[in-house]
């Protein structure tokens, strides 16, 4: 591991993975099918692209003009906020990849990892220039920033589309209806999380009770 | 636990707190101070007290042998103080000898006249015209009574002779104001179109002003598929009445009603204060971050629960109006920007709380408010924030922008959480053409339209003092690759030209 980092192809293949992501997100169809198939993506891009995202969306809470963004410090916590992409992320891959799975998806659970995550790169690609971009504007152009920024998230909403249909190999009808069922997926996974953790708790709250009925007794 | 199922525990945990606190942010705080203020994010800020009581009058203080009952109605003209003691059916004129001090000049019970009744019947508001002239709103006795300043009758005005208004019912004026022109405006109990005029010579000329009817889809057709008697039992769409009006020195009439649902004034669908052009449209500037209906939080506290119920409103001459919420107790300050200057009282016993606030009138600056069931009036100076704050406010709208910036300076000084001090420094520098002062502050107070005025002037001059290099720039980004492209084409042309081929 440490060996391969001193070699000069190790970088070379680095970055030509990272490069692809960008012929991935203007030919989503081609791209994305190369992207497992033909072994054109790595995971050390995928991770790469997912870490700028998460930079990008922590920097735009300083960076962007309170115009667009004003944000109330006191309630930040920045491991919350970075959860709010890493989390539904995580309930996206493991739902898309239970659901496909049974249903001759082709992909695996990494390579539906890899492929959300190239699929995020617009966003990362157009909210670095955006952020500057908005500290040069007044509230009378504030349609093109909120436009631009649109277009990010849609554009990449897509590209996760295209991607889960060419890994798993699936038709434009079913790639939409296994797109619906990973959303139910979620909502139910979030469901059964909400439920063990209030069991948990209450759990946990009667053992503390019972040691605190133990202790006034003793 | 392993580490994952923990972290995602504390995510989860910190989720709940997140939205708990947000929950517990809305409630009120019993530490506060007297006089408060929002911010920007609606938080209660804190705040140095912009008026303080200077005495409260009772009957005792006033010198009177029958003690003032109920009394409603309070009209301020110069150093002169009427207040409608309704319970008594007389009206009391009170001269303010100084500055902590009133004086009952005269008690008014009857009148002279050619009228069969000649006194009053729970009068409940009285206005004052330029030439001494006294307009009472005789409720109890169904008239608007005109009379001269040493009392002789002049005329009535009586219940307007229109085909919407039921002929048995009853006309019952409660609040009245007048303009210049000697019109009147009328605030009836059970008249719900509006503000009824009358034209000098008596005559009723329509009805001003009325709310717009709000209903949603859902009850609307809820409505249409009821039968008869369930329809009745319905609540109807109708405009509401309002509870009191108060017109200001350009001659725009305020006006506030009490009748707000919560979930209305939350959805923003009814405004409890509004501002009346001659046409009746509601002209009121709303350009604040919270809207304009007092309290932005209802949550119960001491018995209290539900939104600011406005009872009467008053209009500084600097703009500034005031309105009083009778059912916490409070004053409300706004400026013509539909922006919260001040907010203060609350309801108790003690000096400047208050029982049942029922009139509200200025003299100055100093403010002064009728408690019908504690029968006092209590008189509000302004201390030296406050006149601070209404010193830079003046001198703004004077065009001292200088002298305007100074003075909120100083009002940032004593409260540095005083968000339109920042607004108001910003707003200074903007004119004196110091933008990029100016769009710090701001920027400090998320001040969006004025930092994007200050910003457009900022933006407009750097691109003129810059515009060699930003002209050199382009020019280089263009034509950088165009010779790059050239030298190879023609060192192409060179490299294959058939003379250096050997």
């Amino acid at each position: 591991m440490i060996a391969s980092l001193k070699k000069k192809e190790t970088y070379e293949k680095y970055f030509a993975t990272l490069k692809f992501a960008l012929y991935c997100i203007t030919h989503p169809l081609d791209g994305f099918w190369d992207l497992t198939h033909e072994r054109r993506g790595s995971y050390a891009a995928a991770n790469t692209i997912l870490i700028l995202t998460l930079v990008a969306r922590v920097m735009k809470l300083r960076y962007t003009s309170f115009i667009f963004m004003t944000v109330y410090w006191e309630d930040i916590n920045i491991f919350l906020y970075l959860s709010s992409v890493l989390f539904p992320l995580a309930l996206w891959v493991v739902g898309n990849w239970a659901l496909t799975t049974l249903f001759d998806g082709k992909g695996r659970l990494g390579q539906v990892y890899m492929a959300t995550c190239y699929a995020l790169t617009p966003y990362p690609l157009m909210q670095f220039p955006l952020m500057i971009f908005s500290n040069l504007v007044t509230v009378d152009e504030r349609e093109f920033y909120t436009m631009l920024s649109a277009i990010s998230l849609v554009w990449a909403a897509l590209l996760i589309l295209a991607a889960m249909g060419q890994i798993h190999e699936y038709s434009m009808g079913k790639n939409l209806l296994f797109t619906v069922f990973t959303l139910f997926a979620m909502l139910v996974m979030v469901f059964i999380l909400l439920l063990f953790f209030s069991m948990i708790s209450q759990g946990v709250a009667y053992f503390i009770s019972l040691g605190k009925e133990f202790l006034f007794r003793l | 636990m392993n580490k994952m199922t923990k972290r995602v525990a504390v995510l989860a945990i910190s989720a709940m707190m997140v939205m708990g606190s947000s929950l517990t942010a809305s409630a009120a705080n019993a530490d506060r101070s007297y006089t408060y203020n929002y911010d920007y994010w609606g938080d209660v800020q804190d705040s140095p007290d912009a008026y303080t009581v200077s005495d409260v009058f009772t009957s005792t203080d006033l010198g009177l042998d029958v003690k003032m009952k109920a009394p409603q109605g309070l009209y301020v003209k110069d150093n002169l103080v009427y207040i409608c003691d309704t319970g008594n059916n007389r009206i009391l004129e009170l001269e303010r000898v100084s500055r902590e001090k009133f004086e009952v000049k005269r008690i008014i019970d009857s009148f002279k006249g050619n009228v069969e009744v000649t006194t009053f019947s729970g009068p409940t508001d009285i206005a004052v015209s330029e030439e001494g002239e006294f307009f009472i709103a005789d409720k109890g006795n169904e008239r608007i009574l005109k009379l001269d300043s040493d009392l002789n009758y002049m005329t009535q005005f009586d219940k307007p002779v229109d085909s919407s208004l039921d002929p048995n019912a009853s006309f019952l004026p409660t609040k009245i104001v007048i303009d210049t022109a000697g019109r009147v405006y009328c605030v009836a109990s059970g008249i719900n179109k509006g503000l009824i005029k009358y034209e000098n010579d008596t005559t009723f000329s329509g009805f001003v002003g009325a709310t717009p009817v709000t209903y949603d889809w859902a009850d609307y057709i809820w409505k249409k598929l009821a039968t008869q008697e369930q329809r009745a039992q319905m609540e109807s769409f109708v405009p509401t009445e309002y509870d009191n009006a108060y017109i200001d020195h350009e001659g725009f009439i305020y006006v506030v009603t009490d009748s707000v649902e919560e979930e209305d004034l939350d959805a923003g669908e009814v405004d409890p204060i509004r501002k009346l052009n001659l046409l009746g449209n509601d002209i009121l500037v709303r350009n604040g971050e919270w809207p304009v209906f007092g309290d932005l939080y209802f949550g119960e506290g001491g018995g209290h629960t539900g939104p600011s119920y406005f009872t009467d409103v008053t209009v500084m001459e600097n703009d500034i109006y005031v309105v009083l919420d009778r059912n916490r107790g409070r004053l409300f300050g706004y400026d013509d920007q539909g922006r919260m200057v001040y907010a203060f009282g609350s309801n108790g016993n003690m000096d400047g709380y208050f029982n049942q606030p029922s009139a509200l009138e200025h003299m100055g600056h100093d403010l002064l408010v009728l408690d019908s069931l504690d029968c006092s009036l209590t008189l509000f100076t302004v201390t030296e924030f406050g006149s601070l704050i209404y010193q830079a406010i003046e001198q703004f709208d004077d065009g001292d922008y200088v002298g305007s910036g100074e003075s909120w300076q100083k009002v940032m000084d004593i409260d540095g959480n005083y968000d339109l001090a920042y607004i108001g420094i910003g707003r200074a520098l903007l004119r004196q053409e110091q933008y990029a002062e100016a769009m710090d502050y701001f920027e400090l107070k998320y001040d969006d339209e004025n930092y994007s005025k200050a910003f457009k002037q900022y933006r407009k001059d750097w691109v003129e003092e810059h515009i060699v290099i930003i002209v050199i720039l382009l020019l280089a980004v263009f034509l950088i690759p165009l010779g790059i492209g050239k030298v190879k084409s023609i060192k192409h042309e060179i490299d294959t030209a058939d003379i250096f081929r050997i």
